[in-house]
């Protein structure tokens, strides 16, 4: 089994404010497929939300504030899974809600070089 | 609490008065006589533990059994330590010469065993912490633990085993040759090791519990007996103020919720029945009560362990209602659950509440990734899934489930559900 690095990544400010509903709808999905992941044994780590804002320092030093002029996606959140193959992560990756509300998922193997 | 554990215990067969005793003083004998002699002689230990109990059972039948048997056994078993050690001292001072200038009356040898509840109590803790030190294997901590915390019988212990006395002491041997390899300290540890040595302790508890409440054993007074005295155990722990934590809490409720339906679940010929075919006037609402008080004390600290979860759980099992929001809290206690532990019966249990919260069709999907091909329950929960869905495919798990099968109880549950197949819903 190889370790992949899921990234969740969605334009927030292009996303249309959820009611309560839809937000305790929308949570659901996630711990509901976290959650299959889990039931299937291939959770690596459930990993975390971030925040919505963010800073980046830059090779000349100058730090600018997120979210970003370049990118309009930014990350929401990371986990990691354990698959067999980058095809078998992407299925799993293939459930994630992001891609629900227009976000997409970024599927990285974790390099086995320490 | 203890009163429930007594009316536990006063359901079961009444034992004769000797093999009782043995079972509640022999364990707390043997842990105060343990801690002060150390591991090094914890065989000297059970002899003299042992002992004390052949002598009540050659002198009271002739004398007539003594006014206050517990105390009698203590002055006994305070006698032969007492022989043992001043034997020992005469023995140590004969072969060691002594040193010229040594005091000797500064340092009075004292014989002494004290055997007040508290020293009892105390040291019945810290054996538990020392058991299950994370360096002794877990088969040799369940050993240790039925035979020097609970006063188990070796031939009970082979009963709940399936195996002779033999293997049993052999297993035994080992395991306290472990505890002297490992120089294993009885002693409460200290604050900043406490949580990860508190972790093990749970761990063999719930060993403890699982083992008499899914034994293979037919031995129904037994495994009950294993029950109670792991909850036993655990009560110790929140009683004591240092040892008592969420977590315990959240354990020890998790039991009693257990605990509460051991009645209803097993049937007159010992056989299993499903939840869903419990008498739920069988089920003990003292202690499902005593489960609700528990894990509110445990919801406490910023921890949530799977004690947490999986009491919550069997909580919502305790309410019979067939509710939608019953169903959903369910399905995401065990989403979480597998977060912090994957367990195929966790998984397979996260897929029936599945069903029940989202739907069928979205559980067969989840269900067939689980690909648990080897286990006759996977099939089981497919079988059920696929009834009134598609009853060849139903058919068809069921009879892999069957083949899968071992005991003649579950093979019995399975040939049921495929009979009802056929019939017709209404």
């Amino acid at each position: 089994m190889k370790e992949y690095l899921l990234v969740y990544r969605t334009d927030f400010n292009n996303m249309p404010k959820p009611t309560a509903e839809e937000m305790q709808a929308l949570s659901k999905r996630w711990m509901d497929w976290i959650g299959s992941i889990a039931a299937q044994n291939k959770l690596g780590n459930r990993g975390n939300r971030l925040e919505v804002s963010g800073k980046v320092i830059k090779s000349d030093g100058t730090i600018t504030n997120g979210p970003y002029a370049e990118i309009k996606e930014s990350i929401g959140g990371y986990s990691i899974v354990k698959a067999e193959s980058y095809d078998a992560a992407i299925e799993l990756a293939k459930g994630c809600p992001v891609l629900t509300v227009g976000g997409n998922v970024e599927v990285r193997e974790i390099s086995q070089v320490q | 609490m203890l009163a429930c554990l007594t009316n536990l215990l006063s359901n079961m067969q009444q034992s004769a008065l000797i093999p009782h005793l043995f079972r509640t003083e022999y364990r707390k004998v043997i842990a105060v006589l343990c801690k002060r002699f150390g591991f090094d002689q914890i065989e000297i230990a059970e002899d003299i533990a042992s002992d004390t109990f052949m002598s009540a059972a050659q002198t009271w039948p002739l004398q007539g059994i003594p006014e206050s048997p517990v105390a009698w056994l203590y002055t006994v078993a305070k006698n032969k330590a007492r022989n043992y050690l001043q034997r020992k001292t005469t023995f140590a001072n004969k072969v060691i010469p002594e040193t010229s200038n040594r005091n000797d009356t500064a340092t009075l040898p004292d014989y002494e065993i004290d055997l007040s509840p508290q020293n009892i109590n105390d040291s019945q803790l810290q054996m538990m912490f020392a058991i299950c030190h994370p360096t002794i294997p877990p088969e040799a901590q369940i050993g240790l633990s039925l035979r020097i915390l609970c006063g188990f019988g070796i031939e009970e212990i082979a009963d709940a085993f399936l195996t002779n006395k033999e293997t049993i002491n052999k297993r035994l041997f080992r395991a306290k040759e472990k505890l002297r390899e490992e120089k294993i300290s009885i002693e409460l540890p200290p604050a900043e090791a406490l949580e990860g040595r508190l972790a093990s302790v749970l761990t063999t508890i719930y060993l403890l519990f699982s083992e008499g409440y899914y034994s293979i054993s037919n031995n129904k007074v037994f495994r009950k007996e294993l029950c109670i005295e792991a909850m036993r155990l655990c009560y110790m722990l929140v009683e004591n103020k240092y040892t008592n934590k969420p977590a315990v809490n959240a354990l020890l409720s998790l039991m009693c919720f257990h605990a509460s339906r051991f009645e209803a679940r097993i049937g007159k010929n010992g056989e299993y029945v499903l939840y869903d075919e419990q008498d739920t006037t069988l089920w003990d609402t003292d202690l499902i009560s005593k489960g609700a008080y528990y894990l509110n004390l445990s919801a406490s600290g910023e921890q949530l362990s799977k004690y947490h979860l999986e009491a919550a759980i069997a909580y919502w099992n305790t309410q019979k209602d067939d509710t939608r929001e019953k169903w959903e809290n369910i399905l995401q206690l065990y989403n979480r659950l597998l977060q912090i532990e994957y367990s195929p019966m966790a998984a397979l249990n996260r897929t029936f509440a599945l069903s029940k919260a989202n739907g069928k069709q979205e559980a067969i999907i989840e269900a067939e990734k689980l690909q648990l091909t080897n286990n006759h329950f996977y099939f089981t929960l497919l079988g059920e899934l696929y009834t009134g869905i598609d009853t060849h495919k139903a058919r068809h798990h069921y009879e892999q489930a069957l083949a899968l099968a071992k005991t003649a109880t579950d093979k019995q549950t399975i040939q049921r559900k495929i009979d009802g197949i056929g019939k017709p819903m209404c």
